[in-house]
């Protein structure tokens, strides 16, 4: 049972991991960046039946932190949707050296 | 090391009142912190209450200024005095603390005459810098040699100090100057109780330091803060000389203490190069503090400070340190012959060089100037042959008559210059053109002095006399036989350069006589120059200032007694010899081979000529010179030939200013500021390196930063994998 809901977090992180690398729209990219935070929430239950009831903690604190991530996360998407009319992020390079 | 521990061990003065040496100098040194800080303090307030500032700021106060220069044209530099407001406390404190010192090196002194003064006594503060093989205590060395320094510089140094304050009683920095004072003496003790090379060092640039702030004291006018410049730079070309002495012989000898020198110096051997080499570097230093040629020209300029510095730092004790620091390294001098030739053949150079310029000065306080460093001459010729505690001696009546004439000096110039202050006069108040006459306006600095005149002239009784003709008298006996006589010097005979150092004594003797006694026939008889209204104001100095001339008087009188020579039937004999002969007897012996001293006969016959050559010499300048037909110096006539030769002092300043400071000006400008600043520097590696270089990386930089949030992402999963894969592979 370990094995296999490991091998189904390891799947869906690299999914989310693909996603976030290959994906131009913000939106996306954010979905697949709680892909793989609730890839690793998985891996944490998974073995928390091994080292104890930490990992469930954890877990918990994740969801808290995805949750104001997605909140902040969003407004700022948002912010740049008013902005600039898209949320393709070839187009946004404000950061460029 | 393990010398100086089983000595501390067992000495008979450890437990005395010698385990409070420190004390010494710290006192002078808590005196400076004291006036210091009274300076410092009151610094703030003196400027609005200086009333020559007030004349000036006055524009607004019409009625008040008006008032005031309606007396004269010259109403803004006659202003009221106005004394420090620290001042009575100073006076207390700067004098004070100098005679503690000297009673606590009284009474040190008085331990000492009852025990075994074979070992010095050294007395370790803490370590100072230990630093793997060099090893360097803070520690303090209670010897003859050094109770002898500290008793002059203390005893002396307190007189002076007194006269200071009535001397500067007026002056506005008048806290400054006695924190200066006191910060020197303090160094200058350093300086003497040393026990290690290092410690001495510290002392020696200490009073370099305080020399320069004491010369440049009046700061306001170029003039003497660029004489306390000079006199700052050449002390450091002496400086050099010493450090590379002392790396020498910490690297030779492993040890810079004197303890462990003395111990480690016989094996490099007689004569070798090494300790010749060391004893060179050391005499050059000696050259610098000392004003020897050709580092000598610092001292005349030194003159622009205060004359009781003058008297203290100039002549009495800090130049003496060359002659101390010979003594106290001879035992490496006297392995060194050819060091000491070179030692006393500058010396006698010296000695008569200085005396020629010294004819021809006209402000008294150069031709004291250039007798100090011609008396400084004759200390180093004594202990250039190795007559140790010949040149000590002569330091010590030195520092009396020297003492005593600059004070003496000091209480003329204060005289005239109260006179010319109070008629509004600007004329020059130490030219001896405008002086003559002084001995019935101020009879009693007129009889020190020539005191003083007689005792560096080397008229018998003086001090002066039994000082000077010891020093002859020992090159005169090491000519003839000597480890000094033997050797040869720039393929000169060692014998032959010791009878010439002897004539150059000699001369420089007569001219002495001669200069001196134009200085005082010019300053203190014949008519009087300074004008006649200023003669009403011409007075004796106070009390405070003559009462150390008083003290003076009776030392040069009475100084030779500290080591009269053994041919005469009366008194002490040889007193200062004995003292002395722990600390030097062995390196003197050395230098003699243990030979006797020469016949009584020729000594008697050698004093006969010292004596007649002194009143020759005095007899040349009253038969010679004409006080009633000096004029004073506005109307005085252009000098020629020879005469102006030697009012220039041989154009020495001006030849190095040619030969060493116009080239270094230009190299420092044209090569080292135009070329390497801002050619290499600026340009090169400022300019192209150091902005070029940056400008490169920052472009690499800037590529990668493309502000996209993709490629970043790559790069951020790039680095996991290397890791991941450097934890996984490793």
């Amino acid at each position: 049972m370990l094995a296999e809901s490991l091998a189904l977090s390891a799947v869906l992180f690299s999914i989310g991991a693909i996603g976030v690398l290959t994906r131009r729209n913000a939106i996306v990219i954010f979905m697949c960046v709680e892909l793989m935070l609730n890839a690793v929430n998985l891996t944490f239950v998974a073995l928390s039946k091994v080292y104890g009831m930490a990992g469930q903690v954890f877990v918990i604190f994740v969801m808290t932190v995805a949750a104001a991530e997605a909140a902040v996360g969003l407004a700022i998407i948002i912010a740049i949707f008013r902005h600039k009319q898209t949320v393709n992020l070839e187009n946004i390079n404000l950061l460029k050296g | 090391m393990l010398l100086q521990e089983a000595t501390r061990g067992v000495h008979p003065l450890s437990g005395s009142i010698a385990e409070w040496v420190w004390l010494i100098p710290l006192l002078p040194f808590l005196g400076f912190l004291i006036n210091g800080w009274l300076s410092i303090t009151s610094a703030a307030h003196v400027g609005p209450k200086d009333p020559s500032a007030a004349g000036h700021d006055a524009a607004g106060h019409g009625d008040d200024h008006g008032h005031d220069s309606g007396g004269g044209a010259h109403g803004d530099d006659h202003h009221p005095v106005v004394r420090h407001k620290y001042a009575g406390l100073v006076s207390i404190v700067g004098p004070a603390v100098l005679l503690l010192s000297f009673g606590l090196t009284l009474a040190i002194f008085m331990a000492m005459l009852g025990v075994s003064r074979e070992a010095p006594f050294v007395r370790t503060l803490f370590s100072w810098i230990p630093a793997g093989d060099l090893h360097v205590d803070a520690a303090l060395q209670v010897d003859p040699l050094s109770m002898v320094m500290t008793l002059v510089v203390t005893g002396v140094g307190t007189l002076i100090h007194l006269f200071s304050v009535g001397y500067m009683q007026d002056d506005p920095g008048y806290p400054r100057y006695f924190a200066y004072l006191n910060l020197f003496v303090s160094f200058m003790l350093v300086l003497v109780l040393g026990a290690s090379y290092p410690v001495l060092f510290v002392g020696w640039e200490g009073v370099g330091l305080c020399s320069y702030l004491l010369i440049g004291f009046w700061f306001t006018d170029k003039a003497n803060a660029d004489a306390g410049k000079k006199a700052f730079i050449v002390n450091r070309i002496g400086d050099f000389g010493f450090l590379v002495a002392m790396f020498l012989m910490f690297a030779n000898f492993g040890a810079l203490d004197f303890l462990g020198v003395s111990a480690a110096a016989p094996g490099a051997g007689f004569n070798s190069p090494l300790v010749t080499t060391i004893c060179l570097f050391l005499f050059l230093g000696c050259a610098g503090k000392s004003a020897q040629i050709p580092l000598y020209v610092w001292l005349p300029d030194a003159m622009a400070g205060p004359t009781p510095v003058s008297a203290l730092i100039h002549a009495a004790t800090m130049v003496t340190a060359g002659v101390y620091l010979i003594a106290r390294s001879a035992f490496l001098f006297s392995l060194a012959p050819v060091a000491q030739l070179t030692v006393a053949f500058v010396g006698g150079l010296t000695a008569l060089f200085a005396a020629t310029i010294g004819l021809k000065q006209w402000d008294i306080k150069k031709v004291l100037a250039y007798s100090t460093v011609s008396q400084l001459g004759y200390m180093f010729v004594g202990v250039g042959v190795g007559a140790y505690t010949a040149g000590v001696f002569h330091l010590v009546t030195h520092a009396f008559f020297k003492a005593l004439l600059f004070l003496g000096s000091g209480s003329v110039i204060f005289a005239m210059h109260r006179a010319y202050h109070a008629t509004h006069n600007h004329d020059d108040a130490q030219d001896m053109r405008n002086m003559g006459g002084l001995r019935r306006y101020m009879p009693v600095t007129f009889i020190l002095m020539w005191i003083a005149t007689l005792a560096i002239a080397g008229i018998p009784v003086f001090a002066g006399f039994f000082s000077k003709d010891e020093i002859l008298g020992a090159v005169f006996a090491r000519a003839h036989e000597s480890t000094l006589a033997q050797v040869s010097w720039l393929g000169i005979p060692g014998s032959a350069l010791l009878f010439i150092i002897y004539a150059m004594g000699l001369t420089a003797a007569l001219l002495t006589a001669i200069y001196m006694t134009r200085m005082m026939l010019y300053t203190f008889h014949g008519p009087n120059r300074s004008g006649e209204k200023e003669q009403s104001h011409l007075a004796e100095a106070p009390w405070v200032m003559t009462g150390p001339l008083v003290v003076l008087g009776v030392l040069s009188l009475f100084g030779g007694w500290l080591n009269l020579p053994a041919l005469l039937p009366v008194g002490p004999i040889g007193v200062l010899d004995h003292w002395l002969e722990p600390v030097v007897g062995t390196a003197t012996n050395a230098v003699t081979g243990g030979a006797a001293e020469v016949a009584h006969g020729t000594e008697w016959a050698l004093i006969g000529a010292a004596v007649a050559i002194a009143v020759a010499g005095i007899l040349i300048a009253i038969v010679r010179l004409k006080p009633e037909r000096l004029v004073p110096k506005a109307q005085a006539p252009e000098e020629h030939g020879i005469e102006r030769v030697l009012l220039n002092k041989y154009y020495v300043d001006e030849l190095y200013d040619r030969v060493v400071v116009r080239p270094t000006v230009w190299i420092s400008r044209n090569v080292l500021a135009t070329g390497v600043d801002e050619g290499i520097i600026d340009k090169l590696l400022v300019t192209w390196v150091g902005t070029g270089i940056p400008r490169l990386f920052g472009w690499f930089g800037s590529r990668l930063q493309s502000g996209q949030v993709g490629t970043y992402a790559w790069v951020l999963l790039i680095g996991v994998i290397a890791v991941l894969g450097a934890f996984t592979l490793r």
